[in-house]
């Protein structure tokens, strides 16, 4: 176990959990205004890679194909919102958890027909590959740091946006008590409509921005879905705040437990059974994390005022 | 003197910064009836959610028939026979009135461990259930879905499943909250009938429920007791009469 | 969870002899399958076979979703479970039944019992995210099995014998043997719900605080039908793992979780018989669909979305309202 290992994991770990947080953002959004659980909201984010992929190789350059992309991305979430999820809000849980089941099953399959199974990928943007020095003997892609930075910087913007302007107040208020913002006289629809289609860009941006780093395929947004509902659970549902620390703290766990859960427990098991026990207790580590909060806190750490 | 069928010891609660009960001290005898009553906003429902359990108290003690229930959650004082009705009607509205009954005897009728045997079959049960349907008036309407039934008929719906519970200690939330006059007067009557066969902790509005049917009342505002005493000694309290009716008038 | 989708149909339910057409209907065509199919049909009966066990799922499932509330996102690591517990034993040597049986249902118990006792401590949207977390859990604790095959799982050679004899082997024999656990488990569901136990858990599912205020301990009650569902999915992994002579991670993905609740879901919640039609229903209906286009996905995730936004109580739901209609 090396320092420069750790300062690298580290910071993968921040990409992870700023990735998470774009992602998570969302939902914890659309779940706190609108009491809608939106399983789909990971195929947003596939959405987002396969047309940033699709928009590259028809213009070639990578600021088109994010413009394009995002611009697609909130087209189609739009779309979305207004053929399906609008029916749904005054809907039970388990049928909202039902329809978008029936969504992400439509979309796998339909990224298959329009693009293909086979993975896809996208080049970094000339401007920021290759590697920086940070220190003496760590090398960090450059990539992965843009990917940080505007995921800060988002997250900064998404603070401002929410405690600052009128619009935020509503949806903080909307978070805390929906029916009550209705009945004060505010148009609830477009609020609605607004946070959806906010939640749906960042989704859309989060897979735009990952596409040159992971590969694009169907079924990628599965596993993100399952981590960005484990982040908003433990941050509180309709917290930006919340989202922003767990999904850090989701994504330090995740990559630092891995790499390193082997050499940890190492210092209390003989070498054989740590790598047997080593990657499968990794792979649990986050969902243990969620039981343990949620043992204590049964509605998560910063749930908005009003619920849990 | 015999104890107390329910003793309050200095119970406080706070919600924030805000004292909903403060520093609350109160005897209920065996067989008696007592009414609080105090402005909206006094902090009564509280107190009763914090006698049933609902609520955890910030300080004091509870102690029913000389046990000290504090600790003990809402069902384990249900189980000892600590009964209430709640002040927005709170039945099972997918259940007929009888089967709502029937499940209220039914825990206090053995373990409810019972896997196999079809429950809406068991005349015992459903005897006891009809008993107290009958006590309050709804024989008629025993079939019917407690969704369905009209708001007096909820209301009396709640204190027959307090019936069948076999109460030691009654807790009604504002039974008559919303009732029309002629409900009223039916609901009051019933009361009046219950009166003596258990302790009766009663929270009512309706001034002439009260002075008609209270051993004893206590005045609360802002979570404190202002006063507490016999109707006659109430009613003549003057910080009673301030409290309600403004300084001058007192 | 108190919403008329989830309460219209345990009512029906549990009105004296209730729809018992409805099942008899089912358990007829059920045992009188392999007779219509005839002498070398395996393949279609290994298909119904599949029905009935992930049926057996989920009436478990319909157990705590539609008379108990509880929507658990982690069934299916139960099946999971059982299968393991089989599939283990098995290699090892320990194929018999008597061995393997208890073995699942104890195993698949202790899981729900363990985990259920911190889930049951969380409502709503937490409590379906936690169930999914134990289940990936268990999904994760299986695939690093390595010795037991990890991700690729295991194959077992042959199928459970019962007291040394291996009438299991015949497919027929195997067909009966898991119809008959089907209705076993029917059976046991129909009483249970009627019960005082059924009676305290669906009024919990309605009104939790009235039914403490009472005096019942909810989260007991709650517990233990968490227990006897999970134990239910166990006995399925069971004769999956027979079924199909292979265990594997992939029979706990929460995707798995997923469908079990569609099935459910199709079939009409909290009406017990809506889980056999809606394991049918789903079974069936993919393997049907996947053999006209190997795109079928792109045709069921639009018929669940109508499904849910014009079938409320599934596919029982919409055939009462069709008979109404036709009045």
């Amino acid at each position: 176990m090396s320092l420069l290992l750790l300062i690298v994991q580290t910071l993968n770990g921040l990409q992870l959990g700023v990735l998470l947080f774009l992602i998570a953002a969302g939902l914890t959004l659309v779940f706190g205004v609108m009491d809608f659980i939106n399983l789909a909201h990971g195929v947003q984010y596939m959405l987002g890679a396969y047309l940033a992929v699709m928009f590259y190789t028809l213009t070639g350059s990578f600021l088109a194909a994010l413009v394009l992309a995002l611009l697609a991305s909130l087209a189609f979430g739009l779309l979305l919102e207004f053929a399906v999820f609008r029916h749904l809000y005054e809907r039970d849980h388990l049928e909202q958890v039902i329809a978008t089941f029936g969504i992400i099953l439509f979309l796998n399959e339909g990224v298959k027909v329009a693009w293909g199974a086979s993975p896809l990928s996208l080049p970094v943007p000339d401007a920021f590959s290759g590697s920086v020095v940070l220190m003496p003997g760590l090398l960090y892609p450059v990539w992965r740091i843009v990917i940080i930075a505007a995921g800060l910087a988002l997250a900064a913007l998404l603070y401002v946006l929410v405690t600052w302007t009128r619009a935020g107040m509503l949806v903080r208020a909307g978070a805390s008590n929906a029916r009550m913002v209705s009945v004060l006289g505010v148009n609830i629809r477009r609020l609605f409509m607004i946070v959806f289609g906010f939640g749906t860009m960042l989704a859309g941006f989060a897979g735009i921005m990952i596409a040159p780093i992971l590969s694009v395929q169907p079924g990628m947004g599965d596993t993100v879905l399952i981590l960005a509902f484990v982040v908003i659970v433990i941050g509180g549902i309709g917290s930006i705040r919340g989202a922003f620390l767990a999904a850090l703290l989701i994504g330090l766990v995740d990559t630092l437990g891995r790499s390193f859960s082997v050499d940890i427990l190492r210092l209390v098991m003989a070498p054989s059974p740590a790598r047997t026990v080593g990657p499968a207790i990794a792979s649990m580590l986050i969902y243990l994390l969620m039981a343990l909060v949620l043992f204590f806190r049964p509605a998560g750490l910063f749930p908005a005022k009003g619920r849990g | 003197m015999s104890e107390p069928a329910l003793r309050l010891e200095s119970l406080s609660k706070r919600f924030g910064g805000i004292v909903v009960s403060d520093d609350v001290t109160l005897d209920i005898a065996a067989g008696e009836l007592h009414a609080i009553i105090g402005p909206n906003g006094a902090g009564k429902t509280t107190l009763i959610n914090q006698i049933s359990g609902l609520l955890p108290s910030d300080g004091g003690r509870i102690l029913f028939e000389g046990h000290d229930i504090t600790a003990l959650p809402a069902h384990a004082r249900a189980a000892l026979g600590l009964a209430r009705s709640f002040q927005i009607t709170s039945v099972l509205p997918g259940f007929s009135a009888l089967q709502n009954v029937a499940l209220a005897a039914q825990a206090h009728d053995g373990s409810s461990f019972h896997f196999f045997g079809r429950a809406d079959d068991e005349e015992a049960l459903n005897a006891r259930a009809r008993a107290a349907l009958a006590e309050v008036g709804l024989s008629e309407r025993a079939g019917e879905a407690a969704g369905r039934l009209s708001h007096g008929e909820k209301r009396a719906l709640e204190i027959a499943i307090a019936l069948a519970m076999q109460p030691r200690l009654l807790l009604l939330d504002e039974p008559m909250a919303g009732t029309g006059h002629d409900e009223t007067a039916t609901l009051a009557a019933m009361l009046r009938r219950l009166k003596g066969r258990f302790p009766i902790l009663l929270i009512e509005h309706d001034m002439n429920v009260v002075f008609s049917l209270a051993d004893r009342v206590s005045v609360m505002v802002y979570g404190r007791i202002l006063a507490s005493g016999t109707p006659a000694e109430v009613r003549a309290d003057p910080r009673v009469i301030a409290a309600y009716l403004g300084e001058e008038a007192a | 969870m108190t919403d008329a989708a989830l309460n219209a149909a345990p009512r029906r339910l549990l009105a004296r002899r209730a729809g018992l057409w409805r099942p008899l209907a089912l358990f007829a065509v059920l045992l009188v399958l392999p007779v219509v199919f005839g002498a070398q049909a395996d393949y279609a009966l290994s298909l119904i076979e599949r029905v009935m066990i992930f049926a057996i799922a989920a009436l478990g499932l319909d157990l705590i979703v539609g008379f108990g509330g509880l929507v658990s996102f982690g069934q299916a690591a139960f099946i999971g479970l059982g299968a393991y517990a089989a599939g283990i034993l098995a290699f090892h040597g320990f194929g018999d039944t008597l061995l393997a049986l208890p073995a699942a249902l104890a195993l698949s118990a202790l899981f729900a019992a363990a985990t259920g006792a911190i889930c049951l401590r969380t409502k709503g949207v937490y409590f379906i995210m936690i169930t999914l977390a134990f289940g990936q859990m268990a999904f994760f604790i299986a695939s690093s099995l390595a010795p037991y095959g990890g991700d690729d799982g295991l194959t077992l050679r042959a199928r459970s014998t019962i007291l040394g004899f291996a009438p299991l082997a015949d497919e027929r024999v195997f067909y009966y043997v898991t119809c008959a656990g089907l209705l076993g488990i029917y059976l046991l569901c129909r009483a249970l719900i009627g019960s005082r136990f059924g009676r305290v858990l669906r009024g919990a599912k309605e009104n939790p605080t009235r039914m403490a205020a009472l005096g019942y301990e909810v989260f007991r009650y709650q517990l233990v039908a968490y227990v006897i569902a999970g134990a239910i999915g166990g006995l399925a992994g069971f004769l999956l793992a027979n079924a199909t002579n292979f265990v594997s991670p992939a029979y706990m993905s929460w995707q798995r979780s997923g469908e079990l609740i569609v099935m459910v879901m199709l079939g009409g919640i909290g009406t017990l018989d809506g889980a056999i039609i809606g394991a049918a229903a789903y079974i069936l209906g993919s393997e049907y669909l996947s053999q006209l286009t190997e795109h079928w996905a792109m045709l069921f995730g639009p018929f669940l979305v109508l499904v849910v936004l014009f079938a409320r109580g599934g596919l029982i739901g919409l055939a009462a309202r069709l008979r109404r209609g036709a009045r």
